[in-house]
């Protein structure tokens, strides 16, 4: 059967989020779903190209659009959140705005994709359910907090409800893993203002984690390798600079799914952690060791 | 606080109503002044006037104002006072007008990095198809403040020894197929 979904890898997970290029690769070849990379896409233009240039902003992101229909995808994964809304707003305003499909020919066929995001693919074209029957580890860590971040659920989404979204607590809590009842969990990270304006950021990410860590939980679960950035490199700079000792691993859920699935722990991006190194190897390497034992 | 007078005749009608014919805009007329949108801006504690107050500013006309704000460059685009507004309203939309303005006019704050960042990716985008952080990032601190790069160390070998920090200069190959090198234009 051919596979009906692109993938759209988006500048970030080729960088900085490559722990989520790898475990969402392994993840969909778990499922049966090996996904192919879109070729020669370009940068979505993110939240900057957007501040220059409104016009060649949408022919941008729609250039990819094309690409996908071209390559006769009728699906188009986006894993990162900000590519997942630019992506749907073009669609969105090339069709509420005469004027800017006026300017590109790529905006004319763009509305033939359907722009997804992995969490909502997982969610509804497989479910909880089929999931939890896959399951091959059981989950020995501590309690995670679902954050979902901003762009993921905002106005031009369908991957989940925009202010209490829930579906990745419930693919979570479907291979067994305590999620909490996170109030922060669509607040803005600060996306790319810990690299601008430092202080600013680290204040909000830094919100974001004590807020997790008060509601009782020792990890948390993102979607976006920005969200995973920002709060994953910045913990140590919290240490001093509050007195207190965040030490929290910033997992993507694609890694712990992949991992419950029974995904090879190499690649899965584990070791691409900055904080809570710790936590992490006890609770997922230290798998590798029992089963090479037990297998011997 | 200390409040500014306002003039009328420093008030540009012409060029409010320009803005509220932007996409996403349309709804500008009709804001209550409720400040659900300042409410819910995780950003709106750090700013010199809160989304609520641009609004207002821009809907009476007072262009330089809202423009040399820092408020538009600390707009992160969550999209939270868009889903909040009761007028629909997309405030991160007229955001992005008032960037738009504000760099071509030259009138953001000096060596402010945020809009340098955003004219650097733009540039790198729209040459290369591609961004790749750790170029980008060096050439925002070259062009703001170098200063911040001695603060960037810590995080920049984290990222190294993990594994995570490309120096690959991303491009993809057709690039004749990107949006031409042209004046930037509005879609109103």
């Amino acid at each position: 059967m051919p596979n009906p979904y692109g993938y759209f890898p988006g500048c970030s997970l080729k960088g900085t989020g490559v722990a989520y290029e790898e475990s969402l690769l392994a993840l969909f070849q778990l499922l049966d779903l090996p996904l192919a990379e879109l070729d020669d896409w370009n940068c979505c233009g993110a939240t900057s190209y957007m501040c220059i240039d409104e016009c060649s902003a949408f022919s941008l992101a729609a250039r990819n659009l094309a690409l996908a229909h071209k390559a006769g995808h009728r699906e188009l994964l986006a894993p990162c959140s900000a590519c997942y809304l630019v992506l749907r707003k073009t669609q969105d305003y090339a069709e509420r705005y005469p004027g800017i499909a006026a300017h590109n020919g790529h905006l004319a066929i763009c509305r033939a994709i359907r722009v997804r995001h992995p969490l909502e693919v997982l969610y509804t074209d497989l479910g909880p359910e089929r999931i939890r029957k896959k399951l091959v580890r059981h989950w020995r860590g501590g309690r995670v907090a679902c954050y979902y971040g901003c762009q993921m659920v905002r106005p031009y989404a369908e991957a989940d409800r925009d202010c209490d979204p829930v579906r990745m607590d419930e693919l979570l809590g479907a291979v067994g893993v305590p999620t909490v009842d996170y109030s922060l969990k669509t607040k803005c990270c600060g996306g790319s203002l810990t690299g601008t304006t430092h202080s600013v950021g680290l204040q909000l990410t830094e919100i974001l984690l004590n807020e997790a860590a008060r509601k009782g939980a020792q990890a948390i679960a993102t979607v976006c390798p920005l969200c995973q950035y920002n709060l994953d490199a910045y913990q140590s700079e919290m240490r001093r600079a509050s007195g207190k000792r965040p030490d929290m691993p910033i997992l993507y859920f694609t890694q712990i799914l992949g991992w419950a699935l029974g995904g090879d722990l190499a690649s899965l991006g584990f070791r691409r952690a900055i904080s809570g190194r710790k936590t992490i190897e006890q609770w997922f390497t230290k798998d590798r060791v029992e089963k090479e034992a037990y297998v011997r | 606080m200390q409040r500014e007078l306002k003039l009328q005749r420093e008030a540009d009608l012409e060029w409010a109503r320009q803005v509220s014919q932007r996409p996403g805009c349309e709804g500008l007329f009709s804001c209550l002044q409720c400040g659900a949108c300042s409410g819910t801006c995780p950003l709106s504690i750090y700013m010199d006037f809160s989304p609520r107050r641009i609004v207002a500013l821009v809907r009476e006309g007072f262009r330089k104002d809202a423009l040399s704000s820092k408020t538009i460059w600390l707009c992160a685009s969550c999209y939270s006072c868009a889903v909040h507004c009761p007028r629909q309203i997309h405030i991160a939309d007229v955001m992005y007008g008032l960037k738009r303005e504000a760099i071509q006019d030259r009138l953001y704050p000096a060596r402010f990095p945020i809009p340098v960042l955003a004219q650097e990716f733009y540039k790198m985008v729209r040459r290369r198809g591609r961004n790749s952080e750790f170029w980008l990032v060096l050439r925002m601190a070259l062009r703001s403040n170098p200063l911040i790069l001695l603060g960037m160390v810590r995080t920049g070998w984290n990222l190294a020894r993990t594994g995570r920090l490309s120096l690959r200069r991303e491009r993809i190959r057709d690039i004749a197929s990107l949006p031409q090198e042209i004046a930037p234009r509005e879609v109103a």
